[in-house]
């Protein structure tokens, strides 16, 4: 019976050429719309660490006070930092790292060769299992690294392969702002989009690519300054890096691993503790007002899927709907003039179910032609947004398989969809009223 | 023509009238916002920078092993080294004027404070971006000074990127004096920096000058700018270079060669490094000049669509009532009134949906304004959209018509 209707459905679609032609090029343009925008917003909205996200934490501690510049009471985005560091030093948490953005230069060996910049981030030895940091060579260093501010550095296997033409480099050094650094790991192609561990300084997506890890006691001592936002309430009373170290401006990223929900409401009892006992120091001279975000919601918070991405995601539903719609329109031309054939075959005996059966295949059919357009359209789109997108954001549409099977199965369903109602019309056409003559 | 019987027969045609008067509603709803983000986006590109725009490139570069600019003695040779590149720039023979600077409009790296009439103030700020160089700075960038003067090299100093120093006078815009000083002109008064106690005089103002910051956070102050004589040593400087007319390649490629050959122990990016101004503003803008292309892409989709819907349901309809239509041929009427009646069913039917489309197109925009901090949309777009979904109905509905009314009237005698 399948073979029948596809049979059928294939000679009432030949017949009304135009009209089907029609219908598929609505269905794939429309599928083909939506699902390139879907393929940026999935993108842009994916959970970068999805098996550990909902155990990752950022604390915010107000150290800015109430009304201070900051908009519905709530506390600054990064942390000052004495507060980061007394945090490191009570280590409550399953791991923490605080961080902070650099911006450095690198001297190659090879003479002739200029100096380069490169990007990375002051962070603490538990900052490598905290996000799962995969290496390729050698490992993280260790707390003891931390504590002894040791010249080491996890270099990128970029920077490896640009540094060292790749290859196991741990052992050997590399001269960073004039100062010598051991290389104690490689991570293996390491770049996660959005960088979810330092959104306030990158704004999360960012062409930006960490390549030199450097424990920050390390930086500090060195005099590594901050490449990212520093925000200060009131001027800092010293000048100069060793000043804004002293001061109550906010640049310090932070961010904890608490496995279990008693260790996250303990966390936050000791977060409110801590900025009790300043108050009562009288470093702020207001009750606490802190916060601890699930990395979910910070991203969520900190906007870091982009607006723009989700108003085309909303404009290209619409289009599918609209597309939805005027398959559905065009199904019910084609269904109902062909009342006079539905009357033939109900009169003959067939039941209701069949001439459902028979134009839902003859649906499925169109939405099938159409979701293989769909799917040309959508891998042009997805090109097309490389090239007109911000590369920090098109980079991360990628066309894969799945969304390939997506597309198709989103166009045969919809335009399933779309004939149901045509269907019921024509399955309850009366035969004797279209068996008579006109 | 009566409308009674294009009433009665749409009567009988209920399920496809719906069908399209939605499409037409919900495509008169979509295309109204996406044009309306479209105009937004053009016109946010399309605002003047205030500069001169032609021949202008910006070179960023880091000292490497520089000393820090915490020390006086760091800061003092961060600034030979600052002013030995920029003579070296200054005397290619392609380059026309040099400016050591903190940054340039659109280039989305900022130092943003906020300026007040009272020492020491504790609100009441008027947020402003700061532009800290020498006394080319105006005339480098091509700005417009509409009152007062220019800097002149006795009112430049210079101090450590992190050191705060005094700043006895600074040049603002017209937007930005404007808002500290709404009666009256600013120039000669006193203003207060980031809630300090030190004053500054205005001793010039700008027409316009806008700021680097091209997000939406900063459009408030998207245009007060304020000058500030003061070279800001760091392991990094920045270098603003007009190029004599028809020369800027030339400039560009000579003057990454005449740093290096200056000092060695240098950075330059090979992409990021000497940026021409035109590239700048391409990068600031990247994100909406795509978002309007996507929007047009949408829009042209939908109104495809639509047009293709009606045009394939109005077909139908006309296949349907051929015989209707011979019968009328053959009673006298005209293949023009047969056309008109086509015509006059697709206003009807498209009047309904503009109907729903206008109220979900308001409906649409409120709740863009309420979850994505976007503007509300005047009124003259939905006008023009009405009038797009009107004149796209009748002229998808013209072909199929028009056949109609070549329906000769012998039809009615024949039977199906």
């Amino acid at each position: 019976m399948f073979a029948y209707y596809v049979d059928l459905a294939w000679r009432s679609l030949r017949r009304s050429r135009g009209l089907t032609i029609l219908m598929v090029l609505a269905i794939g343009f429309g599928v083909a719309a939506s699902m390139t925008t879907f393929a940026v917003f999935r993108a842009a909205s994916g959970d970068p660490i999805p098996w550990k996200s909902g155990k990752l934490f950022v604390p915010q501690i107000d150290s800015a006070g109430p009304g201070n510049g900051n908009t519905d009471n709530e506390p600054p985005q990064q942390l000052t930092y004495p507060d980061a560091m007394a945090l490191m030093r009570d280590h409550r948490a399953v791991h923490q790292s605080a961080m902070y953005r650099l911006g450095v230069s690198v001297v190659p060996d090879k003479a002739g060769a200029h100096p380069f910049n490169v990007d990375g981030h002051a962070v603490f030895a538990g900052f490598f299992p905290m996000l799962d940091v995969p290496f390729a060579y050698g490992s993280a260093w260790s707390h003891a690294d931390d504590q002894h501010r040791a010249a080491v550095v996890v270099i990128s296997s970029h920077l490896n392969d640009k540094l060292f033409g790749g290859g196991n480099s741990v052992g050997r050094s590399i001269n960073i702002e004039g100062k010598n650094y051991r290389v104690v790991g490689v991570t293996d192609h390491w770049d996660p989009k959005p960088m979810f561990y330092d959104v306030v300084n990158t704004g999360g997506f960012t062409t930006q690519r960490d390549d030199v890890l450097i424990p920050l006691p390390s930086a500090i001592d060195a005099n590594i300054t901050n490449q990212g936002t520093t925000n200060c309430s009131r001027p800092s009373p010293e000048p100069g890096f060793v000043g804004l170290q002293h001061s109550t401006c906010v640049w310090i990223a932070y961010m904890a691993e608490l496995d279990s929900t008693a260790q996250v409401s303990a966390y936050k009892r000791y977060l409110d503790n801590y900025a009790r006992s300043q108050q009562q120091a009288g470093r702020y001279d207001w009750p606490p007002n802190n916060r601890l975000r699930s990395l979910p919601q910070w991203l969520d918070y900190m906007h870091v899927v982009p607006s723009d991405t989700k108003v085309s995601l909303l404009v290209a539903l619409g289009l599918f709907v609209v597309c939805l719609v005027n398959t559905a329109g065009l199904l019910l031309a084609k269904l109902t003039r062909r009342s006079g054939e539905i009357g033939v075959r109900r009169a003959i005996g067939a039941p209701r179910r069949a001439i459902y059966a028979q134009f839902v295949i003859e649906a499925g059919m169109v939405g099938l032609t159409g979701g293989v357009l769909g799917m040309v359209l959508t891998a042009l789109g997805v090109l097309a947004m490389r090239v007109v997108l911000p590369p920090e954001i098109a980079d991360l549409a990628r066309l894969n398989v799945g969304l390939f099977a997506l597309t198709v199965l989103v166009a045969m369903a919809a335009t399933v969809l779309a004939g149901l109602y045509p269907s019921f019309r024509a399955a309850n056409v009366q035969p004797a009223w279209h068996l008579k003559s006109h | 023509m009566t409308v009674h019987p294009i009433i009665a027969a749409l009567r009988r045609h209920k399920a496809g009238v719906i069908l399209i008067g939605l499409q037409i509603a919900l495509t008169l709803a979509i295309v109204c916002n996406a044009v309306f983000i479209i105009g937004q986006r053009i016109s946010r590109v399309d605002r003047p920078t205030g500069i001169n725009e032609s021949n202008l490139f910006l070179v960023t570069q880091q000292y490497v092993g520089a000393p820090s600019s915490d020390t006086k003695a760091g800061a003092d040779k961060l600034d030979t080294m600052e002013l030995e590149d920029a003579a070296a720039l200054r005397q290619l023979p392609s380059v026309a004027k040099v400016s050591v600077i903190s940054s340039m409009p659109l280039l989305n790296s900022a130092w943003n404070g906020g300026m007040s009439t009272k020492p020491q103030a504790k609100s009441g700020f008027k947020m402003t971006t700061y532009y800290f160089g020498d006394q080319n700075m105006l005339s480098t960038l091509g700005a417009q000074l509409v009152a007062g003067r220019d800097f002149n090299a006795g009112d430049v100093q210079h101090a450590g990127f992190r050191t705060d120093a005094k700043r006895p006078v600074v040049i603002v815009t017209q937007s930005l004096a404007h808002k500290l000083f709404p009666n009256g002109s600013a120039l000669g008064k006193t203003v207060y920096m980031d809630g300090s106690g030190s004053p500054s005089t205005i001793i010039g103002i700008v027409k316009r000058l806008q700021t680097p910051s091209t997000s939406d956070w900063a459009s408030s102050f998207a245009y007060d700018s304020t000058l500030i004589p003061t070279r800001k040593d760091a392991f990094f400087s920045r270098y603003l270079v007009r190029a004599k007319p028809g020369q800027m390649k030339a400039a560009m490629a000579a003057a990454h060669d005449a740093l290096f050959k200056v000092n060695p122990m240098r950075v330059i990016d090979d992409d990021m490094g000497i940026r021409s101004f035109a590239s700048i503003r391409a990068e600031a803008y990247k994100q909406d000049v795509s978002m309007a292309i996507l929007m047009g892409a949408v829009c042209i989709i939908l109104l495809a669509l639509t047009a293709a819907g009606i045009v394939g349901l109005t077909s139908f309809w006309v296949g349907q009532r051929t015989k209707q239509i011979g019968v009328r041929r053959a009673l006298g009427a005209r293949g023009i009134d047969i056309l008109r009646y086509f015509q006059l069913e697709n206003l009807f039917i498209a009047g309904m949906g503009v109907v729903v489309g206008l109220l979900l197109a308001i409906g649409v925009n409120q709740w863009l304004v309420q979850h994505f901090e976007m503007d509300r949309m005047p009124l003259g777009y939905l006008f023009v959209g009405v009038l797009v979904v009107l004149v796209l109905g009748q002229l998808a509905v013209f072909v199929p018509a028009r056949r109609a009314s070549r329906v000769p009237p012998v039809t009615a005698t024949r039977s199906v």
